[in-house]
């Protein structure tokens, strides 16, 4: 079917010949976000996007620097960030940035898990979403390693023997994730392969389905506010209204990521040996911590043939795969509005998380940062709504 | 065209299009999947002299790829094991205060003789045999 010529002249008509931006301007001037007291909470997916761009860009840039072998990966860094110009900008800006996006990622996922986005028809959403987080988790353990020091060394030896625990695939599992029996060069080189190549690519496609879906259902509104009468809801334009208050958002957030990469800068640590006794403070990115802690916990010994730390193990891959699904499992928020008893469990589960890698890390910052993220959107949510009722 | 032989052909293409998926993913599946490569089979290493252990009085030695720990309990006596923790693999360290061996990932504890009497561990650490041969303290694993 032959396109209609623009009536637009000059760049524009000719661009608008070619591409159609027409019927994309008709799309973005029809959406619409719903208004209600946990707005707040519909920034998050937003903010953990642009920290992800932030990754993308500075990821190529350190690639430009780093050399991926035993031999050279940790003098490399060091030399990006001693005589690189703002090269220990560039790095400290790409891990802080990577912990910011999974915080960012992990109050998205617990955000919509609370307030039962999950359910139909956004089920295909929240298992692109939860795999983007697994992906955002595997970026975090692969490029943890790539700096090639004790700690990233021997948290990688810990982190792959992990796998082990699986019955019947772990041991080819764990040779699987080294490339050998050892974490070794070659461990290294694959995990660059990973972080570099293969996760970005899968991390896109996933992405792109994400927001593909995000975009066809729009954004969920959740029972609570569901259930008050038509005439209370509200919306606003998603142009100009919610990507002006998302880009206040993505400044606030380059704010603190350049604050935090400038006051301080992430350390590079000594260099891996693979004949030196894992030093006295080894652990994970905090993201893994609560895991960690809770294997330090459990006592050396087998129950039913299986050693105690393979049911840990086994029992977070049952909770992570229950999570998961949760879409399916929690039938109940479709037919009665609401599954207090599923809402029970996540908040259970926030709560060991919590408390766990506050035990971790013998400090009290994991809670109130906690609480920082839950309490703020609450309460920014509840003022925001009411400042835009009035106005309207 | 007839129903049976669109079928046909249907299903000629499907199966095709399905061996060609088979014969590229086979290959890519077999190349991540790491070669096995024997490690020499070394039983016995010069782990340490004498003289090196008298400021610290444990070290970490190379047995092979693996890291082994050689301990100096008293003047003379000598206890090697492999240092590679039986609860996640890290390796251990020997605790002077305690006169235990250590973990520090989980926090991990061995006695002397290599049993796993506190934390995590699920196994006692690999002992090796010791020799004294002129000053060279040389470990063999049976």
């Amino acid at each position: 079917m032959a396109v209609e010529p623009s009536t637009r002249g000059g760049l524009l008509g000719w661009i608008e010949d070619r591409i159609g931006l027409e019927a994309l301007r008709h799309v973005v001037e029809a959406k619409t976000v719903p208004v209600h007291r946990h707005g707040a909470w519909y920034y998050f997916g937003g903010m953990t996007l642009f920290f992800f761009l932030v990754q993308v860009f500075t990821g190529i840039l350190l690639m430009l620097y780093y050399r991926p072998s035993s031999q050279e990966a940790y003098e490399s860094v060091q030399f990006l960030v001693t005589q690189v110009p703002f090269g220990w900008l560039v790095r400290s800006i790409h891990s802080w940035s990577a912990n910011l996006m999974i915080a960012a990622a992990f109050v998205h996922l617990f955000s919509v898990f609370f307030l039962k986005a999950y359910r139909a028809p956004r089920e295909l959403t929240w298992l692109s979403g939860f795999a983007l987080f697994g992906l955002a988790m595997g970026f975090g353990f692969s490029g943890y390693l790539l700096p090639w020091n004790k700690l990233a060394y021997f948290a990688t030896r810990v982190g792959t023997d992990i796998a082990g625990a699986l019955p019947l695939v772990g041991a080819e599992l764990v040779r699987f994730l080294r490339g050998g029996d050892h974490v070794t060069g070659g461990t290294l080189s694959r995990f660059y392969g990973w972080h570099v190549a293969i996760l970005p690519a899968l991390a896109t496609s996933m992405l792109a389905l994400h927001l593909l879906l995000v975009q066809r259902h729009g954004m969920s509104v959740p029972p609570s506010v569901e259930l008050e009468p038509a005439s209370a809801r509200r919306t606003m334009r998603f142009v100009p209204d919610f990507l002006l208050r998302d880009l206040f958002g993505w400044t606030l957030a380059l704010g603190v990521l350049a604050a935090l990469a400038a006051l301080f800068p992430w350390e590079l640590g000594e260099k891996a040996d693979a004949f030196a006794p894992a030093p006295a403070d080894i652990r994970p990115e905090w993201y893994f911590m609560f895991m960690f802690q809770t294997l330090k916990f459990v006592p050396g010994g087998e129950l039913l043939g299986i050693e105690n730390e393979a049911w840990v193990i086994l029992l977070f891959g049952a909770a992570g795969a229950g999570a998961f699904l949760v879409p399916f499992l929690d039938r109940r928020v479709v037919e009665r509005g609401g599954s207090p008893l599923v809402s029970a469990i996540g908040g259970a589960a926030l709560t060991f998380i919590v408390v766990l890698t506050a035990i971790g890390y013998h400090a009290w910052w994991p809670v109130g940062t906690a609480a920082v993220l839950i309490l703020g959107p609450w309460v920014a949510g509840r003022s925001m709504a009411g400042a835009r009722g009035e106005r309207s | 065209m007839s129903p049976t032989r669109r079928r046909f052909l249907d299903r000629f293409l499907g199966t095709s299009v399905m061996a060609l998926a088979a014969a590229v993913l086979y290959p890519v599946l077999r190349f991540l999947k790491p070669p096995v490569i024997p490690e020499a089979a070394t039983s016995r290493v010069l782990a340490g002299k004498v003289g090196e252990l008298a400021q610290e009085g444990w070290k970490i030695f190379p047995f092979g790829a693996s890291p082994g720990i050689l301990i100096q309990v008293a003047p003379g006596d000598y206890r090697a094991f492999s240092a590679t923790c039986t609860h996640l693999e890290c390796t251990v360290q020997f605790d002077k205060p305690s006169q235990r061996i250590w973990c520090a990932c989980h926090n991990g504890y061995y006695d002397l003789n290599g049993r796993n009497v506190a934390g995590p561990p699920p196994h006692p650490l690999t002992p090796y045999d010791v020799q004294v041969v002129d000053e060279e303290i040389f470990v063999t694993r049976g």
